[in-house]
């Protein structure tokens, strides 16, 4: 069980939670995710810590509403219970001094590179963020991404906020400005596909934080599996961050597509009992 | 071993017993035929949950009593890794002293309603009766007894808690849930100590909770028997990855004097087959936890799981047959074992593989999955496999198959379910890096007591064996619980 402490909308679909997980808290460092299961019929969702607090045992997420189960944490209050938390999992962020790190983002991978932006930061790096989305009313964690960059790009691909053009659009005006020394980029897998290709034409080493779809998240299942440098890798515990020029993200693409039917009609579900419930 | 003579010899020599043996002759007691399990209909179990054997009645489990001869030197016990008394709750049950039964059962083995039903008896207890080695005729039906005993104690709500030494306010932590640890939680409880379980998921059971299905083993028996264990003291911590969410030092620092790691074989093999990551292909860990953990085929839970029309699993176990029934469950149309030997080298028990056939699963046995294909989603659609025969026996003693050149065809498949194997659970040797692990990575153990090269660590079930059966799991965590009591007291003593 774990409490619910503070609970804050950054925009109409991404919310923090403040969750009490001391021991997790304690253990946890930029990178790691949990796995959560809000109740006894929930399914486990992995979901990455952007921050904790040791001290007072608290761990936050930044979650976007995607589908039934990110909806129904949105929709959690303050001082509700969440029955299962388990973590930290995955192997932490090789967060080191480097120079200049260029990270971008997109939709769902928006959150998940909070704290890696925050990670390089504060270890002493030049950081450039570039936030993608379709339209300016999907652009989330601006202000937080700034908190913890020296630049921060919008792109739009309507251009109705920031500049108009693709996340890769971004990359490249910043390489071709400036050295870059590291790439991390997290998002919707077709993006990671551009981005990487981009960061490989210029010989930037890249880091994708792969967001599969999960069971256990202890290398149990094999759910969460994807194809590195031709090799079968499982991303709950060799991950979630792997080089990204050696991932086959057509792959990835399809193997997140599995369950679409199944979850558009869930969620669909879910919307018109929320909507009767008023 | 003279002293377990002995102690059998008294035992059976008891007044009560000599009577029972004494009211029928031997010959009449042979000349019985074995009790058939009573199942339920086939065509009823294979579109639902139901378990499948319903169990004797109180009348056939006394007849089949009365077919044990109580042999004056019984070997069926050797055949059990636990060495349960079978003799003498075989005559309880004669006796009609069925709660006595249990009670005889439980001195030796915590989880007689588990082991009643998954245990392979064919090859363990039934396979050294004297009906079986010396007179070719079908053993005493062990398996079905002890089911019985335990069943009956259960629906008694006479369920003995079993007597625990004074509590001694000594921690010990006990990792993973699995029939292992909490065989050995039991035993440390009894001893008087302040065990604590650890568990990763967040259900307690390990595979008899994620893995074996509901028609073979109901969940609710697994919960009465961890009810038990919470009465006698033992506490649960879920959703608690030792190594991740706490370490060993974290651990020792919070007091606890001595480890058991019952951690499992948890990890899935895969075959590095062309086409094995398209969508529709799981592993049998995946499938079965989506179904069975998950709740997955229940439209109230939010898991989803594929239901395939055309669903093929590869693999010959326990785990193959549990997954390829549970498709058969979920509404499958066809529901293919594929499997590279011969029936009679499947690793699978005899009656599962009877109970599958019974449900239609269709066998194609010496065939062997070369690649897969997919439609323009990603998702599988057919698979080439490949004919086998059999050649010379090779080192685990069973016929090596042999490919066939030039006999490989299509399969149209919507769904695979890969059930070749598992690996022992990297974690906790992986956060101990001074551990001693096999090249396969089991962990190595003194066999007497299982401790491990670490002092103060013991381990056992598949994480020291690399996947064998729920007996052998709970027989190494009972051994452990010994080794490690013997510890801590030589411990005290030292200081
Ligand atoms: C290691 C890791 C860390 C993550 N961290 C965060 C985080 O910090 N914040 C956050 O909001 N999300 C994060 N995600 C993604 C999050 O787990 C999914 O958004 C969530 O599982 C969706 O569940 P749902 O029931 O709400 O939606 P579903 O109904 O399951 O899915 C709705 C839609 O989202 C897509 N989708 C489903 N699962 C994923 C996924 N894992 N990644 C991308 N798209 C998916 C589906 O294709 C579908 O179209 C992370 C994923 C991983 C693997
Ligand atoms: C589908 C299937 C069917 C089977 N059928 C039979 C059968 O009919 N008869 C039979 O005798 N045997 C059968 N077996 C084999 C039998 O189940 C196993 O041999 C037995 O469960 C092993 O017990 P264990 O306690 O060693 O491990 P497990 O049962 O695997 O339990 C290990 C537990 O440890 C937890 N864990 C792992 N690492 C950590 C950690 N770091 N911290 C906390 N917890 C951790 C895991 O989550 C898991 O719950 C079957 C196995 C499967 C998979
Ligand atoms: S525990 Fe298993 S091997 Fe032992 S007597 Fe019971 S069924 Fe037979
Ligand atoms: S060997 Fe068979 S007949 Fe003899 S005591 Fe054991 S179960 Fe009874
Ligand atoms: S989520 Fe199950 S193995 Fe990674």
């Amino acid at each position: 069980m774990s409490k619910i402490l503070e609970k804050e909308f950054f925009s109409e679909n991404v919310v923090r939670l403040v969750l009490d997980a001391p021991e997790i808290a304690r253990t946890r460092k930029p990178g790691h995710f949990v796995i959560v299961k809000i109740d006894k019929q929930g399914e486990r969702i992995p979901l990455t810590i952007a921050t904790s607090d040791p001290d007072k045992g608290t761990v936050t997420l930044v979650i976007q509403k995607v589908g039934v189960t990110s909806a129904k944490l949105a929709a959690m209050q303050v001082g509700d219970e969440i029955m299962d938390v388990v973590g930290p999992l995955g192997k932490a962020t090789h967060i080191q001094k480097t120079g200049t790190v260029l990270c971008a983002g997109g939709g769902v991978g928006v959150a998940p590179l909070l704290p890696i932006v925050e990670g390089f930061k504060k270890a002493g790096n030049r950081v450039i963020t570039v936030l993608a989305a379709r339209t300016k009313d999907l652009v989330i964690l601006e202000e937080q991404m700034r908190a913890f960059s020296d630049e921060v790009i919008i792109m739009t691909d309507d251009g109705s906020y920031g500049k108009k053009g693709l996340v890769t659009a971004g990359m490249e005006e910043v390489i071709q400005r400036e050295k870059v020394d590291l790439s991390v980029v997290i998002g919707p897998a077709i993006m990671m596909k551009f981005a990487a290709l981009t960061t490989k034409k210029y010989n930037i080493k890249t880091y994708a934080s792969l967001n599969t779809i999960m069971v256990d998240g202890t290398g149990m299942c094999g759910a969460c599996r994807i194809t590195v440098c031709g090799k079968t890798r499982f991303v709950c515990v060799d991950g979630p961050e792997f080089d990204a020029h050696q991932v086959d993200f057509d792959l990835m693409l399809s193997r997140l597509g599995a369950y679409r039917e199944q979850e558009q009609e869930a969620y669909q579900k879910y919307l018109e009992t929320v909507e009767i419930a008023g | 071993m003279e002293n377990i003579l002995e102690y059998l010899k008294a035992e059976r020599s008891q007044e009560w017993r000599a009577e029972i043996r004494k009211s029928m002759k031997a010959k009449e007691r042979m000349e019985k035929a074995r009790t058939e399990m009573p199942e339920e209909d086939p065509l009823v179990r294979s579109v639902s949950n139901v378990e499948v054997n319903t169990g004797l009645t109180a009348g056939q489990a006394v007849l089949e009593a009365q077919r044990c001869i109580d042999c004056p030197s019984p070997t069926c016990i050797t055949g059990c890794p636990v060495g349960i008394n079978i003799p003498k709750f075989i005559k309880k049950i004669e006796a009609k002293d069925f709660l006595g039964a249990a009670e005889v059962l439980k001195d030796t083995n915590g989880l007689p309603a588990v082991c009643g039903r998954v245990c392979p008896q064919e090859k363990q207890c039934e396979a050294q009766c004297f009906y079986t080695i010396k007179m070719d005729k079908p053993p005493v039906a062990i398996g079905y007894l002890e089911r019985f005993a335990a069943d009956y104690e259960r629906d008694s709500g006479k369920m003995a808690i079993p007597d625990t030494a004074e509590f001694n306010n000594i921690k010990l932590a006990v990792i993973g849930s699995g029939p292992a640890g909490l065989a050995a939680a039991g035993d440390l409880a009894k001893f008087g100590y302040d065990v604590t379980v650890f568990e990763a998921l967040h259900e307690i059971g390990g595979v008899l909770k994620y893995g074996i299905p509901e028609f073979r083993l109901p969940n609710e028996i697994v919960d009465v028997e961890i009810d038990n264990l919470r009465k006698m003291g033992v506490k649960f911590r879920t959703n608690f990855i030792v190594g991740k969410t706490a370490s060993f030092e974290d651990l020792k620092a919070q007091g606890y004097q001595a480890f058991f790691v019952g951690s499992g074989a948890g990890l899935p093999r895969f075959m590095n087959s062309p086409g094995e990551n398209y969508n529709g292909i799981f592993s049998s860990n995946e499938y079965l936890t989506r179904v069975n953990l998950m709740n997955a085929a229940n439209p109230d839970f939010d898991t989803p799981v594929i239901s395939g029309n055309l669903v093929a699993v590869i693999g010959g176990g326990n785990t193959a047959m549990d997954s390829v029934r549970t498709a058969k469950r979920l509404g499958a149309e066809r529901a293919m074992i594929i499997y590279r030997r011969s029936e009679e080298e499947m690793p699978a028990r005899v009656e599962e593989v009877k109970h599958a056939k019974e449900e239609g699963i269709e066998f194609m046995n010496l065939h062997n999955p070369l690649e897969y294909y997919a439609d323009d989603n990603g998702r599988v659609n057919r698979m080439k496999v490949q004919k086998m025969e059999l050649g010379e026996p090779d080192a685990s003693g069973r016929r090596r198959p042999i490919p066939i050149e030039g006999s490989e065809f299509m399969v149209d498949v919507d769904t695979v379910v890969v059930s070749v194997g598992v690996s022992p659970n990297p974690l906790i040797p992986a956060s101990l890096p001074e551990l001693k692990v096999t090249d396969w990575g089991t962990i190595v153990v003194n066999k007497e007591t299982m401790q491990t090269s670490i002092p103060e660590l013991f381990a056992g079930g598949d994480i020291v064996r690399g996947g064998a059966t729920v007996i052998l799991a709970m027989g190494d965590g009972r051994k452990a619980a010994a080794g490690m009591h013997k510890f801590i007291m030589e411990k005290i003593k030292a200081n």
